[in-house]
């Protein structure tokens, strides 16, 4: 995939609260599925997901900045991503959509 | 017969509490956004059905959600507060530096003319409009930008503006105040500001009586008397008759004058009501009684309100934006607490009863009286 400019179906799962947000179905486990033209990075997908989804803009990552809200995490094959750059190509398995991309909400505060 | 409609903002979600003109029973419905922080839910006075309110969060930010039918249905409006031009800094909690950052809207006021237009009020401090119904936000940047910005710093809930008064008989002036900058006023729409804090008298700043620096927790104003402003500061109530350009203080002989709430009967507007709470650094109200306190002389002369509110082991606070009064007659006054009460009197604050009394912590309590 890498580099070539072929989309693929990306599967990303979003924390509770952007699921009702984003009014998805209760059944779909947080999950959406999104087309993102490679190379598959973080800042791509997001950019498909606020397409999508645009209540979602502002939620994960900050509006002016772009960075990533610091209360987030995001996970793909079971590693951190939170500190790659954005622009950084995801894992193969990601971009083929057999994993999804995890946002992941801290689990903090009352 | 009319209606009333009680709108209140919890820790975790909103609710709306509605009843016909005799405020005996009540229907709640909620919660709405449930598991956010509700700062502020507030119908336009040209359109009741038209709500604002504002969810945020400390993982995903802020939310502006907007109803056009009461309350029954809500769908998020636009989100995006960008402070105009390079922001600056103000104040940090040590007198260094630091950068205006937006955190969250703490106030919506809609407009007394267009229910598509409403301003909000944000941490970090700073007033925004919108005249789109919410879609879109624009700051009005001559308040932050007022001379004595780099000069203003937070209170201990966040460099707040939490209040926003429109002038019904001039609609180019405009009240906010800030914690802990001060009070301030704009004869010109929003363009220029004065700060209006002659009078104040904060021990605990450097200078007391400085121009900016006083941590004014709320303000109310009755429609008739526009000139006439009262304030709950963090210590002290205080009164203006003259558009804030000089305070008094007017706490006469209330138990303790700390506090956050304060606001003025419907019709008599020399009738106000504050709930003092014991100091800042107990946030409960004394000796473990819930005591409204009214005025029926625009201050210095105060009496308890305490039938059919806890008059023992009651350790609650009452916080800036949640109290409100409906337009009946009587009048009816509402306040909701830091332990999930929302308390109603029918009566001008004689006689209290709980309409709900275990919703999560209350932010805030607006109310509209519906024909």
């Amino acid at each position: 995939m890498s580099g070539s400019g072929a989309s693929a179906a990306i599967r990303v799962i979003l924390p509770y609260h952007l699921r009702t947000l984003a009014r998805l179905e209760a059944g779909a486990g947080g999950e959406v599925k999104l087309e993102v033209s490679a190379p598959v990075t973080v800042q791509r997908v997001l950019d498909a997901l606020e397409a999508k989804y645009p209540t979602l803009k502002g939620t994960i990552r900050e509006y002016g900045t772009g960075q990533r809200r610091s209360f987030l995490r995001f996970f793909a094959c079971e590693e951190d991503w939170s500190h790659e750059p954005v622009d950084a190509e995801l894992p193969a398995a990601v971009a083929s959509g057999r994993e999804p991309l995890l946002i992941i909400g801290a689990i903090a505060g009352g | 017969m009319s209606k009333v409609r009680v709108l209140v903002g919890t820790k975790k979600g909103a609710f709306v509490l509605s009843s016909d003109g005799k405020r005996k029973d009540w229907e709640v419905s909620g919660p709405f956004f449930a598991g956010w922080e509700i700062y502020h839910v507030k119908g336009s006075p040209v359109d009741p059905n038209r709500l604002y309110a504002s969810q945020s969060s400390g993982w995903f930010g802020q939310i502006l959600q907007r109803s056009d039918d009461g309350g029954k249905t809500w769908a998020p409006a636009g989100n995006k507060f960008a402070y105009e031009g390079v922001p600056g800094t103000h104040q940090w909690y040590d007198g260094t530096p630091h950068p205006w950052e937006f955190k969250r809207v703490w106030h919506l006021e809609p407009s007394l003319t267009d229910a598509d237009t409403v301003y909000a009020g944000v941490e970090d401090a700073a007033l925004f409009k919108s005249t789109d119904g919410g879609a879109n936000w624009e700051e009005l940047a001559g308040l932050r930008k007022h001379g004595s910005g780099p000069h203003w710093a937070p209170g201990a809930g966040g460099m707040c503006l939490h209040t926003i008064i429109l002038d019904p008989g001039n609609t180019e002036r405009m009240y906010i105040a800030i914690s802990a900058a001060g009070a301030f006023r704009t004869d010109d729409g929003g363009k220029s500001w004065k700060p209006i804090n002659k009078g104040l008298v904060s021990g605990t700043i450097p200078n007391p009586e400085a121009e900016v620096g006083h941590c004014v927790h709320h303000v109310a104003m009755h429609k008739s008397r526009p000139e006439v402003l009262f304030m709950q500061k963090h210590w002290d109530v205080m009164r203006s008759d003259n558009a804030g350009d000089q305070w008094r203080e007017v706490s006469g002989n209330l138990p303790t004058d700390f506090g956050f709430v304060i606001d003025v009967h419907a019709h008599e507007p020399e009738t106000i009501y504050v709930v003092p709470i014991k100091s800042d650094s107990e946030h409960f109200v004394m000796d473990g009684k819930l005591r409204v306190y009214r005025s029926k002389t625009g201050g210095n002369d105060w009496e308890a309100l305490t039938k059919g509110l806890p008059q023992q082991d009651c350790y609650v606070n009452v916080l800036r934006d949640a109290m409100a009064v409906d337009s009946l007659d009587k009048c009816g006054v509402y306040f909701g607490t830091s332990g999930g009460q929302v308390y109603a009197s029918a009566d001008a604050g004689d006689s209290w009863t709980p309409i709900v009394r275990d919703l999560p912590a209350v932010l805030s309590v607006e109310v509209q009286t519906l024909a």
